[in-house]
């Protein structure tokens, strides 16, 4: 007895052992598919829900698969055995591939196969579905690809999922993606209202635009009106008509909340009274009394008068139903203690993002102070030093350009292109400039004034030699690989590679035009020309030579700033003219006569204009328009600029 | 007083006397008195270079005499422009709008006038609400007014700012280049409340006077342009001689030695300047309804340069000189860019003046700075009498 009930014990066991993990097995995809084939066939979005949680309980492999296949109607049914099958046309016949496995399992005509097509909302909910196994597929760009979507636009079903996966992620930067998300997905969405308060605390730390975005969300506020606060409800804040909001939109939004009768516009008035003209008059007021709005509010007051139209809301009527009611703003979000910390985590965030903010305008300041230096630091020496106004300086920055992009048209790797380019441009404009000198310049060092309208004869000659020589389209000057993109510090501060990369040649320059000036033999000279060149050449120096040399460096320096600007903006022939102003604004501010002073010149300069262009971003001919302005009132109060010479060296 | 300025300056009388024949001639061969050897168009032409070297000889005495070599005059001349073409649009539109008004209903009220005028001047730049400095241009003598007034205070505040605080020589230029430059930069923009970049057209079409033909309008500016420069030329005259004249020209050879000598030079600079800058914007208010058009282009700091490239090609220190330079090098240009001149084909490579008139006009204005710093007007000097007291330049 014993024994047979052992026996039938181990019997039991038997065919229970393998039954438990067998079930999973056997009771494969198709099996079931098949025990609610009819929702397979044709689902609806309410009732689906069933058979989804069925088959992502199985933990079949194939399962994930086949919803993708399902969603994207590429399931069919055969109408001879009522089974599943993934197919594909193949002529007038459909190929079949098994469900759970994906081998081909023949073919079919297409008569028998109906075609599976799920509506959008069923999609919807396979797609919820989906996203968890796709959150801990194998591949990681679907995983990555599935966070996207989230983000993109996030449900609250989607949480569960996604906290279920975290535990599985193997790549950390995944990770903290999903980490993330997650915390983003509770703060709107988490169940209880200390889970989200918890996960909002959390998101305060951020910076980034989705964060804020959350927040603002969270936040979201409707206009409401009513004859007394409501208690329940959760107010943002109230609005006093008058100060908040004028009294017309205060009334505009009773009107629409029903509140109170609309007010009728000029033209609506005017409709009326068009209506009801009879005999040359309207109401009793003849036609020629209605020029002036208070003939017409006559009139009206006619009509209404006799009941043809409804009579017309008075400033009184609007201030009365005004002051009977209060308007306020309600959050979307029921929850008070929810909004209130949201709010706090948001202030807390803007802060941030604020100084954040101040730190990348001071990089776009400084990235723009270094252009305008590039720009002028060449005139810093030939204006600044010798004190000749060369209005063709912009036409050599130009010239620089173009001599980088005919650079590009023969050696076609950016790279090296530009490395030949740098000193070629330096060479093409100093060889220019030391032309201009000989030829120009020294006829009228004792003449200033006619020195700025003959090199202006020279600026006007050869920016029309550039657009007959390369048209007047931009021309591209495309900077090596290296030099795209950016560097970036978190969502806020970023600057582009190019923009350092000009930092850096300006900082190079500083260092090499102080380094000629105050230590070599050159500079030594071409300091003595400038003090006092009767004095320099009894001390036997060829001031000849030196104001050729100096006025060829400076102008070569021009051209190398040509091929830095032309990388960062279009090279076209007007491009110099774009600068000139500015370059002589930056030496005159800075200080003439000081490499130091241009500078400071260029420094202030820069963030001068950043910094009203972060007051009135959308519009730069403002800032500039304020920028010169500033500057105009800056010379009147230090007219030899913010680093002035004293001394000897000032001369006259 | 007077006879004595007329007598320092003969060229008064001379260039009078030729303007005089010059007017009569043009209108003699006009349309308007139906002879048509003169197109209205050309008439146009001559009537804005009239315009141009009144403004020219402004700026001979702010630069040639003087000595501050401006780059802001055309600043003004393009305010005084700005300001003429406010009232020219408004009274237009104006008829307009009232005619198309007649037909409603109910007669419209004047509100609905000026509404309706705003939409129609400011929707190009998505606005319809006149913005505040718009509020004389109803009236033709208050925006008359504002010809004189805006360009004078202008040129007085800033006049008075740079020259109080002493800057002097090419600071000054780059200064006054400044100013035009934020002044065309400000214009640009869709706010200033003068149209943007569209500026401010239909400024040849006279508001009630769509009856007459173009013709006798162009030759009624022609008119009113010759008589301005006419004007201007006995009121620069007067300037420019005298006790004042000789101030000012102390000033531009040496402003120290002046001001040691007890002179108040800062005022004299800024009575020139002032006076330069209101005559520059006159001279701009009867430009451009004969142009037709006014953008913030016309403002741009080049617009000044070029002024000065007339007066140092026309000569500077003499006004006739000037006058000359600004019409010979104004009709040269229109001449060259309009495809007037015949191109140079060299057979591998055919000079087209329309791309090479600009290469031309640098290198030549290079060539008279260096070696023919008196300029056309220097020509004079070779058939001037012996007794001569024109002043000219002796530098």
């Amino acid at each position: 007895m014993l024994r047979a009930l052992l026996l039938a014990f181990a019997l039991v066991l038997c065919l229970c052992m393998p039954a438990g993990p067998a079930r999973a097995q056997d009771q494969d995809l198709q099996t079931i598919l098949q025990t609610q084939a009819e929702e397979v066939a044709s689902p609806g979005r309410q009732s689906v829900g069933t058979l989804i949680e069925a088959l992502t309980a199985s933990g079949l492999p194939s399962v994930p698969l086949f919803l993708e296949r399902w969603a994207d109607r590429g399931v069919y049914q055969r109408s001879s055995d009522g089974l599943f099958y993934f197919a594909e046309k193949q002529g007038d016949d459909y190929a079949l591939s098994d469900i759970a496995s994906g081998a081909p399992a023949g073919t079919a005509p297409g008569s028998e196969m109906t075609q599976i097509r799920p509506n959008g909302g069923v999609r919807r909910v396979i797609a919820t579905a989906l996203v968890q196994f796709q959150l801990s597929d194998p591949d990681i760009t679907r995983r990555s690809a599935a966070l996207d979507a989230i983000a993109r636009s996030p449900e609250p079903d989607q949480l569960e999922p996604l906290r279920n996966s975290i535990a599985g992620e193997t790549d950390p930067e995944l990770l903290a993606r999903k980490e993330r998300l997650a915390g983003m997905l509770a703060a709107r969405f988490g169940d209880t209202a200390d889970e989200r308060i918890a996960a909002i605390e959390a998101l305060s730390g951020a910076l980034s635009v989705d964060v804020r975005a959350v927040l603002n969300q969270i936040l979201t506020t409707k206009p409401g009106v009513a004859t007394a606060l409501p208690e329940n409800a959760n107010i943002a804040r109230t609005l006093t008509p008058g100060k908040d909001l004028t009294e017309d939109e205060a009334y505009a939004r009773l009107v629409e909340a029903g509140l109170a009768p609309a007010i009728w516009s000029r033209d609506q008035i005017k409709a009326a009274l068009t209506e009801n003209i009879a005999d040359g008059a309207v109401g009793g007021v003849p036609l020629g009394q209605l020029v002036s709005e208070d003939g017409r509010d006559r009139a009206y007051a006619a009509l209404a008068a006799a009941g043809t139209v409804p009579p017309l809301v008075t400033k009184a009527d609007e201030a009365t139903a005004v002051s009977a009611h209060v308007f306020y703003e309600e959050y979307d979000e029921t929850d008070a203690s929810i909004t209130s910390a949201a709010r706090e985590a948001l202030d807390e965030v803007e802060t941030r993002v604020f100084f954040n903010q101040m730190l990348d305008l001071g990089l776009d300041a400084l990235s723009l102070a270094s252009i305008y230096f590039l720009a002028a630091i060449g005139l810093a020496i030939t204006f600044g030093v010798m004190g000749v106004i060369n209005m063709a300086h912009g036409e050599f920055i130009m010239m620089g350009a173009y001599t980088g992009y005919v650079v590009q048209q023969i050696i076609p790797d950016y790279t090296v292109s530009i490395i030949v380019a740098l000193p070629l441009a330096f060479a093409v404009t100093f060889g220019a400039g030391v032309a201009m000198e000989r030829l120009v310049i020294r006829w009228l060092y004792h003449r200033p004034l006619e020195t700025l309208l003959a090199t202006f004869g020279i600026s006007i000659a050869l920016q029309q030699l550039a657009k007959n020589i390369f048209g007047t389209q931009a021309r591209p000057l495309t900077s090596p690989s290296w030099l795209d993109g950016a560097w970036v510090l978190n969502d806020v501060v970023g600057i582009a590679n190019i923009r350092i990369a000009i930092f850096v040649l300006a900082l190079i320059f500083l260092g090499l035009i102080l380094f000629v000036l105050n230590k070599t033999r050159l500079g030594l000279e071409v300091r003595a020309v400038t003090q006092n060149p009767g004095m320099a050449a009894s001390m036997g120096i060829n001031p000849d030579k030196i104001n050729m040399l100096t006025f060829g460096l400076g102008s070569g320096i021009a051209g190398i700033a040509g091929v830095a600007i032309g990388l960062y903006a279009k090279v076209t022939s007007e491009m110099g003219a774009d600068y000139i102003v500015q370059s002589f604004m930056t030496v005159v501010v800075g200080g003439v006569g000081n490499v130091w002073g241009t500078l400071a010149g260029a420094g202030l300069i820069g963030i001068l204009q950043k910094g009203i262009e972060y007051f009135n971003p959308s519009n730069t001919l403002a800032a500039q328009t304020y920028m010169i302005l500033f500057i105009i009132l800056f010379i009147q109060f230090r007219p030899k600029g913010i680093v002035a010479l004293k001394g000897r060296a000032a001369g006259d | 007083m007077n006879g004595s300025f007329l007598s320092q300056n003969r060229s008064v009388f001379w260039f009078l006397l030729s303007l005089a024949v010059f007017v009569l001639i043009v209108t003699v061969l006009s349309e308007a008195t139906g002879n048509g050897m003169i197109s209205t168009s050309f008439v146009k032409t001559l009537g804005k270079t009239l315009c141009l070297m009144l403004v020219a000889i402004a700026m001979d005495v702010v630069w040639g005499y003087t000595g501050i070599l401006s780059l802001g005059h055309m600043a003004f001349f393009g305010l005084g422009g700005y300001m003429i073409g406010m009232w020219l649009m408004y009274a237009r539109i104006e008829i307009i709008i009232t005619e198309s008004l007649r037909a409603a209903a109910i007669p419209p009220t004047p509100e609905e006038i000026h509404d309706a005028i705003g939409t129609q001047i400011f929707g190009v730049v998505g606005s319809s609400d006149f913005p505040p400095i718009w509020i004389f241009a109803h009236s033709f003598w208050l925006q008359i007014a504002m010809v004189v007034l805006v360009p004078g205070l202008l040129a007085l505040v800033f006049g008075w700012l740079a020259f109080r605080s002493r800057v002097t020589g090419v600071y000054l230029s780059i200064l006054t280049q400044a100013m035009t430059l934020a002044l065309s930069l400000y214009l640009f923009q869709n706010e200033s409340g003068l149209r943007g970049n569209n500026g401010l057209s239909g400024l040849q079409n006279l508001p009630g006077l769509d009856a007459v033909p173009q013709a006798q309008i162009s030759i009624a500016f022609f008119w009113a342009s010759a008589v301005a420069l006419g004007a201007g030329y006995v009121l620069f005259a007067w300037v420019v001689s005298g006790k004042m004249g000789s101030v000012i020209r102390g000033i531009r050879d040496n402003e120290s030695r002046v001001r040691f000598l007890g002179y108040h030079v800062e005022s004299y600079k800024l009575f020139v300047f002032t006076l330069t800058g209101i005559v520059a914007g006159i001279a701009g208010a009867l430009y451009y309804p004969q142009a037709g058009i006014i953008n913030p282009n016309e403002i741009a700091p080049i617009a000044s340069i070029y002024l000065a490239v007339w007066v140092a090609i026309g000569g500077r220190g003499r006004l006739y000189g000037a006058a000359l330079g600004a019409a010979f090098v104004s009709l040269l240009s229109s001449w060259f860019t309009s495809g007037g001149a015949p191109n140079i084909p060299l057979g591998f490579y055919t000079i087209q003046w329309t791309d090479w008139w600009l290469v031309l006009l640098g290198v030549s204005f290079v060539a008279v700075t260096l070696l023919a710093p008196k300029g056309i007007g220097g020509l004079f000097d070779l058939i001037a009498t012996r007794g001569s007291a024109e002043g000219g330049e002796k530098k």
